[in-house]
């Protein structure tokens, strides 16, 4: 039996049959052809796959599409303004060399700007660093994912940016 | 994963009737835990009936001096809650600290303890507070529900409905966490009532128990250092990759004692 399934997808609503058991990264990447979405472990662990669902960071891999039935749903491909302009914190991404070989970069993102969004006062590092528990990196090391979080964050909410060192 | 037929029923009775008329249906709640075990293939039903649309299941309120927290409130609304902040700070303060922000994003309460894992938070919170399961059909004592290692009172589709929990005067949780999964190693919730100390310890045993030479310690002088004298036997605990029965056996001691400088 499949279930139809109506999601808006970054601002655009689109509404598809799919199995029941389809994971909601398998329906954005494979069914919507959004492959900036990844998976990395497939078990709940790295966060490479984090989506918002209704604004708030998401597991794809470990929520079923029909679960998100009736959602907005954001994912990295979202985040950027229409002119192509980064958003804010892809920018800082950028700017401060927050990856390397940019697997986890896309779930990074999305769980740094739900992160920034839940703190309208700003940041601080063990904010930051307990916030993205549920994402794994195997390259950077973290300190400079969490500068560019810091930063992104203090663009996002209108503070005068700071300098990379 | 196995094909399944997956059902969001908008009302409890609806669910009820769909899991009646199931070969074997499952309830799904945030799907954090029982997601990963139909990857897994440990699990085969016919019908999954994701609870995620009734409204019924939703909410967290005071009702006659008691909070009464909905199965389907997920974790972070716990930690959020105004409400819950005010009545039982210590309570949010253990949502908070569950998983990682995605997992507490999805992950509710009631499935939660419904799956009864010996690692969970949740569960010594129940039983140290002393709250009652709601079910569909009749109320659970905490001290009767969690009955061993992911099992509960709960009968074959029975579903929770919510958790009331009497206020308590002081109230607080100390985990010492896996670092990797963030799941209790040992976790100590331990909770004063008018005069009776209730504690329990979860992660150390193969289900959530009271510790009772602590609760009449801290019932006679209500410090961190009443825990000082007791020992703790290693017998039964559990022993694995990430700690020996005799590391948890020292853990329940030394979270019970955070615990209670956290509760003041
Ligand atoms: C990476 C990761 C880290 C985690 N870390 C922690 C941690 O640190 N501490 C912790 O305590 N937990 C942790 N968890 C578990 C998490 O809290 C889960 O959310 C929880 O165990 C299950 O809740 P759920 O809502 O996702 O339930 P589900 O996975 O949907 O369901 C779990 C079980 O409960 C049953 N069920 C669900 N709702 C009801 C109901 N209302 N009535 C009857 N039965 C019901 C289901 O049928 C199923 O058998 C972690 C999970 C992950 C993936
Ligand atoms: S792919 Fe989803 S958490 Fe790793
Ligand atoms: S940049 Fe390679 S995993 Fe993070």
């Amino acid at each position: 039996m499949t279930v139809s399934v109506s999601i808006t997808v970054n601002g655009k609503p689109v509404t598809r049959q799919v199995e029941g058991r389809t994971l909601l990264v398998q329906f954005l990447r494979e069914t919507l052809g959004l492959t900036g979405t990844h998976v990395g472990c497939d078990t709940s662990q790295c966060g490479a796959c984090v989506v918002h669902v209704d604004g708030r960071s998401v597991k794809s891999c470990t929520l079923l599409a029909a679960q998100a039935d009736g959602c907005a749903v954001t994912t990295i491909e979202g985040l950027a303004a229409a002119d192509g302009a980064l958003h804010p914190m892809q920018a800082a991404f950028r700017e401060h060399h927050a990856l390397q070989c940019g697997f986890c970069t896309p779930g990074m993102v999305m769980s740094a700007v739900d992160l920034a969004n839940r703190h309208p006062g700003g940041m601080d590092e063990t904010t930051v660093r307990e916030g993205l528990e549920g994402n794994i990196c195997r390259c950077t090391g973290y300190h400079n994912i969490v500068k560019a979080v810091i930063a992104g964050a203090d663009t996002m909410r209108g503070a005068p940016a700071k300098a990379a060192e | 994963m196995y094909s399944f037929d997956y059902h969001k029923p908008a009302s409890l009775s609806d669910a009820a009737a769909l899991l009646g008329k199931a070969e074997e249906g499952k309830l799904m709640a945030g799907g954090q835990t029982l997601i990963p075990t139909l990857k897994q293939r440990l699990a085969r039903p016919t019908d999954l009936i994701d609870l995620g649309a009734i409204a019924e299941l939703k909410g967290i309120k005071e009702e006659g001096g008691a909070l009464v927290i909905g199965a389907m409130a997920r974790h972070a609304d716990v930690a959020a809650s105004d409400v819950v902040k005010r009545m039982i700070p210590g309570l949010a303060d253990l949502a908070d600290n569950i998983g990682d922000a995605q997992v507490r994003n999805r992950g509710t309460i009631g499935g939660s303890i419904a799956n009864s894992d010996p690692a969970a938070d949740y569960p010594s919170a129940i039983v140290a507070l002393n709250a009652t399961v709601h079910t569909v059909k009749r109320t659970i004592a905490a001290d009767a529900f969690f009955t061993g290692m992911f099992e509960t009172a709960l009968e074959e589709g029975e579903i929770i409905t919510a958790i009331r929990f009497p206020r308590a005067e002081k109230a607080a949780y100390a985990k010492f966490r896996n670092p990797a999964s963030r799941y209790a190693v040992v976790g100590a919730f331990v909770a004063r009532t008018g005069g009776s100390v209730r504690v329990a310890i979860t992660g150390a045993a193969p289900s959530v128990f009271r510790w009772t030479e602590a609760e009449a310690a801290l019932s006679a002088n209500w410090s961190a250092a009443a825990i000082d004298g007791l020992s703790v036997k290693a017998d039964g605990l559990n022993a694995d990759i990430h700690a020996s029965a005799d590391y948890r056996a020292n853990l329940v001691k030394v979270m019970t004692k955070r615990a209670v400088l956290a509760a003041g």
